[in-house]
């Protein structure tokens, strides 16, 4: 019995020293927030420990406020974001000595998904503000079928119902606006639901072939009533800045990111990174926040990362 | 003897020290709902927060603190959850305890039981793809994440609860009564329904209010399928955000120490009081109308 207690006292002994300076040489990544950000972010973490065995990164999503909040708290190295932080945000930040520190590593396009039923094939800025506004309540309103309008939205911790919010409606959501627990869900609903209309990111509802998930229907959009309707479809027409409803994706971090931290960032932003965006349904950073990412991470596109 | 009483003392003080605990931990919670919760007024009016019904915290422009339409939302889910819950629930304990035979009760009770073991998020999930759908089929609607739907879900969460206790209940009465009513000439049906469910008030009461404590605190499935819009409803065909979904949306992303911080903590004590008052008339009227044997 007692010979037995040694052996797994030294077994147990033997395990923490055979494991513990291995594990010392490990850096810890967290990741949190946006959950439309959440599965790229898991795809860019996957490949790089693959790459990189000494680092170990973890990614959680619960909304881009979530990921803000956990910054601000200390508590994540890299807040996910599909907003950019409020300024209180960053005050607050500021207060508890983190300086947060906007880094665009991906563009995404919100598509409006309806009803695969639905008569409605193109939609205007302004109509779509005044549909989520409340102000717009029928169907028939936009030569559709006589219906009252059913507003699909995410709920207010979500970064996509503060972007479309503040840029799509600048003013309040209708109060009869469901607020869904995630985009699955808002999708299931709108499946179902031959008068629902909702906003999701383009890689969730279009497939890489360019088709639409069955059962919803995505609309074009146009700036105004003269102009001309692009598909979010075609990912052309958002590289080529014709899509209208385009929003950078964020990742926070506290400080010009050193280390290993940034080397993991410029991955992100590096050919392979983008590609793995690109996979993901997203599109890759456009060249007006290049000066912004060359800035915070003390690089250059021109020299490091050839395209 | 002196070791004998030495244990004897121990016992007690472990014991005493064990339910001391879980009263530390009620007196905890309570007070720091509380003193949280009352923060909330020292931004906004008492009149506002409890008689309008706009709540939008993180509004555009101006944010506004309005609980009206949550209180009215969780009431309106409650109730229905419990119309549909308290027939079918104490129906379904009276079969069990008087009616069924033994071998069909020896399978049905386990099953009922096994009701209370799916996860909450997987009810919210059958709402969502199942339930509502056929809600909105069979009314008409264009879409079925209402009131009813929820209703619907927390009665069938409610069930096992509701039916379980108010079975022991139907059971507890004693066969006395029973040989009485058939004495006087009674059959099995006036029997259950004159004497048998009269004697068993008090259990059953308990039995829906502590359903009625399941429904009302349910979180996640509510969540999931009632739609969470945040305009007043005017009857079961319309979305609902109850008070329990706000907490659990807002409170993960909220800075702490804001007026929209502690004014989550004064929705959370609201809930613990509303609770609280229930439970305390279900403890008055069960003892009033408790059967002298």
């Amino acid at each position: 019995m007692r010979t037995h207690h040694l052996f797994l006292v030294l077994f147990c002994g033997f395990l923490i020293l055979s494991c513990s300076p291995e594990h010392s040489n490990i850096e810890n990544i967290l990741i949190k927030g946006s959950d439309t950000e959440v599965n790229l972010a898991l795809s860019l973490a996957e490949t790089y420990m693959a790459k990189d065995p000494n680092i170990s990164i973890a990614v959680t999503g619960g909304g881009s406020g979530a990921g803000i909040a956990a910054l601000i708290n200390g508590k994540t190295e890299i807040a996910n974001s599909s907003r950019e932080m409020k300024e209180e945000e960053i005050e607050l930040a500021n207060k508890r000595g983190v300086e947060p520190m906007p880094i665009v590593f991906a563009v995404d396009a919100l598509a409006l998904a309806v009803n695969k039923d639905s008569k409605i094939d193109s939609i205007t800025i302004e109509q779509l503000g005044a549909i989520f506004r409340g102000e717009i309540t029928n169907w028939k309103d936009l030569g559709g079928d006589d219906m009252k309008i059913s507003l699909y939205g995410r709920q207010s911790n979500s970064g996509t119902f503060v972007y479309f919010r503040d840029n799509i409606l600048k003013a309040d959501y209708s109060r009869d606006l469901k607020q869904m627990n995630g985009t699955a869900q808002m999708v299931e609903g709108i499946k179902s639901d031959p008068a629902g209309i909702g906003y999701v990111g383009v890689g969730y509802v279009v497939q890489e072939d360019g088709s639409v998930i069955e059962g919803v229907k995505i609309l074009k959009v146009k700036e105004t009533a003269e102009a001309q309707a692009f598909s979010p479809a075609i990912s052309e027409n958002i590289t080529n800045g014709d899509y209208p409803i385009v929003r950078p994706l964020f990742q926070y971090t506290n400080g010009h990111p050193q280390g290993k931290l940034r080397d993991f960032v410029l991955y992100c932003l590096g050919v392979e990174g983008q590609k793995i965006v690109q996979d993901n349904g997203f599109y890759p950073v456009s060249k007006k926040y290049w000066a912004q990412n060359e800035k915070i991470l003390n690089f250059s596109y021109a020299d490091t990362l050839p395209r | 003897m002196q070791t004998r009483y030495l244990a004897d003392k121990a016992v007690r003080v472990i014991f005493f020290s064990a339910a001391l605990v879980s009263v530390l931990i009620l007196l905890g919670i309570f007070g720091m709902l509380f003193i949280n919760g009352i923060r909330a007024f020292s931004e906004i009016g008492i009149g506002e927060f409890f008689f309008t019904s706009n709540w939008n915290p993180s509004a555009y422009k101006e944010p506004s603190y309005g609980i009206l339409s949550m209180i009215v939302s969780t009431f309106l889910v409650t109730v229905g959850a419990m119309l549909i819950a308290v027939p079918l629930g104490i129906g379904t304990a009276a079969y069990l305890a008087e009616v069924a035979p033994e071998r069909v009760r020896l399978f049905l009770k386990p099953t009922i039981e096994l009701l209370a073991a799916i996860p909450s998020v997987a009810v919210g999930f059958i709402g969502i793809v199942l339930v509502g759908p056929f809600i909105a089929k069979v009314f008409g609607l264009n879409n079925g994440l209402t009131a009813l739907n929820g209703s619907i879900l927390l009665a069938i969460m409610s069930l096992p609860t509701i039916i379980t206790v108010a079975e022991d209940a139907i059971r507890a009465v004693p066969n006395s009564f029973k040989e009485g009513s058939y004495a006087l000439g009674a059959n099995k049906w006036l029997t259950l329904v004159r004497v048998i469910l009269p004697a068993s008030y008090s259990g059953i009461i308990a039995a829906i209010i502590l359903g009625m404590g399941r429904a009302i605190g349910e979180t996640m499935t509510v969540l999931m399928a009632t739609g969470n819009a945040t305009a007043m409803p005017e009857g079961f065909f319309d979305p609902v955000r109850t008070m329990t979904a706000t907490i659990a949306i807002e409170l993960g992303e909220v800075p702490y120490g804001t007026t929209h911080y502690y004014a989550l903590f004064a929705v959370g004590a609201l809930l613990f009081l509303i609770s609280l008052v229930i439970n305390l008339i279900a403890e008055n009227l069960a003892s009033k109308y408790r059967y002298k044997a």
